[in-house]
């Protein structure tokens, strides 16, 4: 059954073998210093923030990190950022605005932070201010799902001119467990939940959610990350000449869902 | 008389023969509801006159026509975007039938209405979510409906109320309904840029992708007394953190506390600081 492969596809996303945040940074940037805090709280491990540069050029980098082994994931909070995380991206990002560098977003996530004193420092909130901002800030931005894209988790870095997804990664509005014990009070059946909710890579460009599927034919190859690097470099180019890219943003998002029935 | 008739006894007035006239129905009063805050029953009439509260302070939830009627004045409000509805675009199994079986159990087409309407005399768009047509959650529809509510007003320089309750993003349209939280965060965006107000009122339950875009994107956030506002579900995180939550938690009195919403707002006087807040940001006279 076609179920199946989407399942596959969604523990291959969540595999702990696969490119973290750091590996992606590593092998696309040069010099990158990490930033630190979001100057409110905290500073959270499940997002690393930073300048690099892109060949020539000094770009924000933005990565949730998984981490690879046990002990990495514990110190990473598995990827799934607190409050502070999203409003330590915001803060980078509007700093990018301000000195004109160009933005990019690697989501791993498989969802913002679950836990009490993430409520108490306002989850929603956070997430709602970064795609009010996102959607106003005037630099360029892409975001590259590099494995799963959670929900509101993943979106707060997503709200971006280019969405990229690598061909094993996942997006989805909630994930086939979650969706499966609502709806069939069973959790095991998150295969069937996998294929119901469209959330491979080819699923997301069909529905217009992301511009390109990324291969990961060659991914142990070294020319994985330059061809990428290349691809950022001419988008970036492009994106930074373009005087309507803020109406073009907009106009990325609000097209969803507009129904047939229009007025 | 036959002889035995002193030995039987009628088991009931048929038996004798029936009555002549209908008995009197017993008067079983109204049907009455029971609070569950302070476990009295309280006639159904006596609820509406209060605008679905108890008089221990306890509020019931109300679909939203009943809050149109409760909160604009009198014949202003006109509904907009009613045509949008739902389709199913990932073609998600049983989600056509069900959507089917909520237009007609609860007679609505989608979960907000949307109009323009004047409040204390103030000319304003307003959104009101529907609790009764699947909790309220957010597919293609409520964040299409949403949107425009925001695009013609910031087109018109109109202010925007909003009352939320929702469980969320709607899963059946899986990545569109994802997506209609940054397509509706981005028209508050450009109607907040343009200087125009914008006040939402969270209700009993404003939860997941709501609360994580328009809800929580106010000028000025009211809550409801008693009404759950937060991110992930309260059972989720029990079952993550295996840690007890403490007392209160995600009422909008915790969200107050933690600095989150402007106030608690009970329905007694919600009109009236609805219109206060409006004539602050509209100009009209002051008070």
């Amino acid at each position: 059954m076609n179920g199946i492969d989407a399942y596959d596809i969604v523990k291959k996303a969540r595999s702990s073998g696969r490119y973290t945040g750091i590996d992606f940074i590593k092998g696309i940037f040069n010099h990158f210093f990490e930033l630190h805090g979001d100057r409110r709280f905290a500073d959270d491990s499940a997002i690393i923030g930073g300048l690099a540069y892109l060949e020539d050029k000094p770009v924000t980098v933005i990565a949730i990190e998984k981490g690879h082994n046990a002990r990495e994931r514990m110190q990473r909070l598995f990827g799934a950022p607190n409050p502070e995380g999203y409003r330590k991206a915001l803060r980078l990002m509007k700093q990018a605005e301000k000195f004109h560098r160009p933005v990019i977003c690697f989501v791993d996530t498989s969802g913002a932070y679950c836990g009490i004193g993430a409520e108490e420092r306002g989850q929603g909130l956070a997430i709602a201010e970064n795609l009010c901002e996102m959607m106003t800030l005037d630099t360029p931005v892409i975001s590259i799902l590099i494995g799963e894209g959670g929900s509101g988790g993943a979106l707060a870095l997503s709200v971006a001119d280019r969405v990229y997804m690598l061909e094993n990664a996942v997006y989805s509005v909630i994930s086939p467990e979650g969706c499966a014990s609502i709806l069939w009070k069973d959790s095991s059946k998150a295969a069937d939940a996998a294929e119901c909710l469209k959330l491979t890579a080819r699923d997301a460009l069909s529905l217009g959610v992301i511009e390109e599927i990324i291969s990961e034919e060659n991914m142990e190859q070294p020319e994985f990350f330059t061809e990428l690097r290349d691809k950022l470099i001419s988008e970036l180019d492009s994106l930074s000449r373009d005087p309507e890219m803020l109406k073009k943003r907009y106009q990325r998002f609000r097209a969803f869902g507009r129904t047939e029935q229009d007025i | 008389m036959p002889i035995l008739d002193f030995l039987y006894k009628p088991k009931n007035e048929l038996e004798k023969g029936g009555r002549a006239v209908a008995p009197v129905q017993e008067d079983q009063g109204e049907p009455e509801k029971t609070c569950p805050n302070c476990r009295k029953s309280i006639p159904l009439s006596r609820i509406w006159a209060n605008a679905n509260t108890c008089s221990c302070g306890y509020h019931f939830r109300m679909s939203a026509r009943q809050r149109i009627g409760f909160i604009t004045d009198k014949g202003t409000f006109t509904e907009m975007f009613r045509d949008v509805k739902s389709g199913d675009p990932l073609s998600f199994d049983g989600y056509r039938q069900k959507l089917e079986t909520v237009r007609s159990a609860s007679n609505e087409e989608e979960a907000v209405i949307c109009g323009s309407c004047e409040i204390g005399g103030i000319k304003t768009m307003l959104f009101v979510m529907e609790p009764n047509f699947m909790m309220g959650s957010m597919g293609s529809a409520v964040g299409e409906r949403i949107t425009r509510t925001f695009e013609y007003a910031t087109a018109n320089g109109l202010p925007v109320v909003g009352y939320t309750v929702s469980g969320g993003a709607r899963m059946q349209e899986g990545l569109i309904s994802l997506m209609q939280m940054a397509k509706t965060s981005g028209a508050v965006k450009l109607h907040s840029d343009a200087g125009l107000f914008y006040l939402t009122v969270l209700t009993d339950p404003t939860t997941g992708g709501v609360t994580a875009s328009f809800a929580m994107e106010g000028d000025i956030i009211l809550a409801e007394p008693g009404a759950t506002v937060g991110f992930a579900g309260a059972r989720v995180i029990e079952q993550t953190t295996r840690k007890t939550l403490p007392k209160g938690f995600q009422k909008a009195e915790f969200l107050l506390e933690h600095g989150f919403v402007d106030a608690i707002s009970p329905r007694r006087y919600q009109r009236s600081l609805v219109s206060l807040l409006l004539k602050m940001h509209c100009g009209g006279d002051a008070l």
